[in-house]
């Protein structure tokens, strides 16, 4: 069931701005986390954080196929699909510092990140947590007979989880429009993938095991990664009959997809990483995903270096204003922890306000 | 003396209790060969070998129900969930299987095994990773509680639930593994000194009793922490430090507060605190958890069922606010039981005094 990469390739449609607008994103996700880890360090930043440097392109690669109104719906690493969403960075930011101008008015933290206007459904914290919620999300497209696609994030780690098996399970035996993605960078924690996951090398057995159509791509490089999220997405959308209560046989029904990519960093700030060598990061890293993009640009006379540096410039400095934000950002009153526990308060609850970041958008 | 972190007692109660049974092991995510998340397992796998310290996929309904079938068999499984609040992925396994087997065979299957990990705030982790599940899983009959709040007590109490032939839920605090690190100053600040008693070197010292192999400590009696007449404090776990550091702050305003540790709950030692509510006439209690429902709940009730006459004012309960963990700095500090709150309530209580 493993669908081939097409002659021409998705990608060789985009054009010289739509290739820029991938490393554009890329570069923002790098310098932000960059940042990111320099407040971690500064204790301006709690909690447990997740960096995605190195995985760059999986979530660039895939959204760039989405339209702004499919859903994502991903785990606690989720800083970068945030923002290859189309969230401002300072709102990224804002969250983790704990302020009222966060994403989440600083209730969620850095796992737990939220924009509905991106219909971004979430970062989650719990291993595998997401997956039921994306099936859910997928359920109310061919429930409203939409023709949208939901994309649920997961870690190679959540393919131990029951709840991800079961989820599998809802999806395909209803053929939903979803598409579960492996950020496969082969670790939960300490653990390698091939300790934790039977059939780790072949993991197009659990697509199979569920009658679910299986792809894999490169993770460390947005164009395949594009390629393969666009002919998947485009396969899937249209394909009407897989209303709810259709004939099993119609529709596309849901899809795997194992992207293998890499972290350059520890699992979260506080992680030694004596379960791997320096040297077999330093190999990942000669295959990083920006510079990979840059080589292409550049050797096809798509950018000029100036070109590059600009966004370059750009990405270092909107992660630069954003950490300024959070920090200048007022604190998150006391009053605070009593609104938004319920919509409909009773009691000592209250309702509260918009985040900042929808006020404009949202009623 | 010697000292040692919280999470050195836990090692040490692990370790010597293997030695003494070869059908002990443990079993979770990370124990082995990265040492444990929290360092809590280090050096165990070197010691035991990867038959008996055993590293788990993510998948706690698996791990925990596997632990359950093997204490049917006859093993002695301690099951580490990284937090408790990953546990609730496996709420079948833990609640309806290993609580209930006894019964529902008719006593034909125990289950001896120890569920084990982190619970409460770990410090700006957000709600779904600042679980307190103390209240919530405390009305199972057929499961045992613990939530030591001193190595000492730590050790003593899992050396007990290792033996136990019944499912222990043993709740220990990130915060409390290695103290003084990262996130316990919000909390040491306002008072310094309070902590003295338990630190050493910024190291906790716990008496030389446990250089005994077979000390342990009996399930169902509570320890009093520090004696006094005035009013008493009922606190488990890591807020009988705060509760610590309120009785200091009180007695410099002559109010001197009697703290009573029950350390577990399940068996809850409901006398030693009816005898000292009798003492004092006043009680306040201290729970990490939510209020509604609690396990502060629970012994104010069984007190006014005891001690009604003997109180002089209302009980009252210090939790944490009926709200999810925030991540905010500021709001969960605020959120969860602290000196202040504690200060403030003995006050309230004990103002007819
Ligand atoms: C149910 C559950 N168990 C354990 C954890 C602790 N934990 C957080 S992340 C993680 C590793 C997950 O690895 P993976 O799914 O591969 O994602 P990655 O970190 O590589 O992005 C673990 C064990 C958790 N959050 N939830
Ligand atoms: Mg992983």
């Amino acid at each position: 069931m493993i669908s081939g990469k097409p002659a021409t390739r998705p990608s060789d449609a985009l054009d010289a701005a739509a290739l820029l607008e991938l490393l554009r994103q890329m570069m923002l996700i790098r310098r932000f986390e960059e940042r990111t880890m320099q407040s971690y360090q500064a204790t301006k930043i709690g909690g447990f954080c997740h960096i995605y440097i190195g995985q760059e392109a999986t979530a660039v690669g895939s959204i760039a196929a989405l339209r702004k109104d499919d859903p994502i719906i991903t785990a606690y690493r989720d800083h970068g699909h945030a923002l290859a969403r189309g969230m401002e960075p300072k709102y990224c930011m804002a969250e983790m510092y704990g302020k009222l101008a966060g994403c989440a008015k600083g209730k969620g933290g850095s796992m737990h990140i939220f924009d509905k206007d991106n219909a971004m459904y979430g970062g989650h914290a719990i291993v595998a947590g997401q997956c039921p919620m994306g099936v859910g999300l997928a359920f109310s497209h061919a429930y409203l007979g939409e023709d949208k696609v939901t994309v649920c994030y997961l870690g190679d780690g959540a393919l131990n989880q029951g709840a991800f098996h079961e989820s599998m399970n809802l999806a395909a035996i209803w053929r939903l429009p979803i598409i579960f993605v492996v950020e496969n960078n082969s670790y939960s924690m300490g653990t390698h993938i091939s300790r934790g996951t039977a059939a780790a090398d072949d993991l197009s057995v659990k697509a199979a095991a569920y009658g679910m159509r299986y792809a894999e791509c490169d993770g460390m490089d947005v164009l395949d990664t594009y390629d393969t999220f666009r002919t998947l997405v485009d396969a899937m959308r249209g394909s009407s009959s897989r209303a709810l209560g259709a004939p099993a046989d119609t529709g596309s029904g849901p899809a795997f997809v194992n992207a293998k990519t890499y972290r350059f960093k520890g699992h979260s700030m506080s992680d030694p990483q004596k379960y791997r060598t320096k040297e077999e990061v330093a190999g990942r890293q000669e295959r990083d995903p920006i510079s990979t993009l840059v080589s292409h640009l550049v050797e096809r006379n798509l950018a000029t270096q100036e070109q590059i540096d600009a966004i370059d410039k750009q990405a270092k400095e909107l992660s630069h204003d954003a950490e300024k934000f959070a920090e200048e950002a007022p604190a998150l009153p006391l009053s605070e922890l009593y609104t938004d526990v319920y919509a409909e308060p009773f009691g000592p609850y209250k309702v509260g306000e918009l985040p900042e970041m929808l006020r404009k958008t949202q009623k | 003396m010697r000292n040692i972190q919280l999470r050195d007692a836990l090692r040490e109660a692990m370790t010597e209790e293997m030695e003494r049974d070869p059908r002990v092991f443990l079993m979770g995510e990370e124990v082995a060969e990265y040492n444990g998340a929290y360092k809590v397992s280090e050096g165990m796998l070197a010691k035991f070998g990867p038959r008996r310290i055993i590293d788990t996929p993510i998948s706690e309904t698996g791990f925990a129900g596997l632990g359950v079938g093997a204490a049917m068999y006859g093993l002695r499984p301690i099951i580490e969930f990284m937090s408790w609040s990953f546990c609730l992925v496996a709420a079948d396994q833990i609640l309806n299987n290993a609580p209930k087997m006894l019964y529902m065979s008719g006593g034909q299957f125990k289950v001896p095994i120890v569920f084990r990990g982190n619970n409460g705030a770990g410090g700006q982790l957000g709600s779904t990773h600042s679980w307190c599940v103390e209240s919530m899983f405390s009305c199972v009959p057929g499961l045992k509680m613990a939530i030591p709040s001193t190595p000492r007590d730590a050790k003593g109490l899992l050396k007990t639930s290792i033996r136990s032939d019944d499912p222990v839920f043993f709740l220990e605090s990130e915060r409390m593994l290695g103290w003084g690190a990262r996130g316990d100053r919000d909390f040491e600040t306002p008072y310094p000194d309070t902590f003295t008693p338990y630190l050493s070197g910024g190291k906790w010292a716990p008496p030389t009793i446990e250089e005994d192999a077979d000390f342990t400590i009996p399930f169902g009696v509570a320890d009093i922490k520090k004696a006094g007449t005035d009013c008493t404090i009922v606190a488990l776990g890591r807020p009988v430090h705060f509760a610590l550091a309120a009785a200091h702050e009180l007695s410099k305003e002559g109010i001197d507060c009697e703290v009573i540790d029950p350390r577990t709950v399940r068996p809850l030692d409901i006398e030693t605190i009816v005898r000292s509510v009798k003492k004092t006439n006043y009680l306040v209690i201290v729970d990490q958890s939510w209020p509604f429902a609690s396990i502060a709940s629970e012994i104010a009730m069984q007190v006014y069922e005891r001690a009604m006459d003997h109180l002089d004012n209302k009980i009252i309960r210090v939790c944490n606010d009926d709200v999810p963990a925030p991540y905010a700095r500021n709001l969960e500090l605020e959120m969860l039981p602290h000196p202040r709150k504690i200060i403030e309530a003995v006050r309230a209580v004990t103002y007819n005094a």
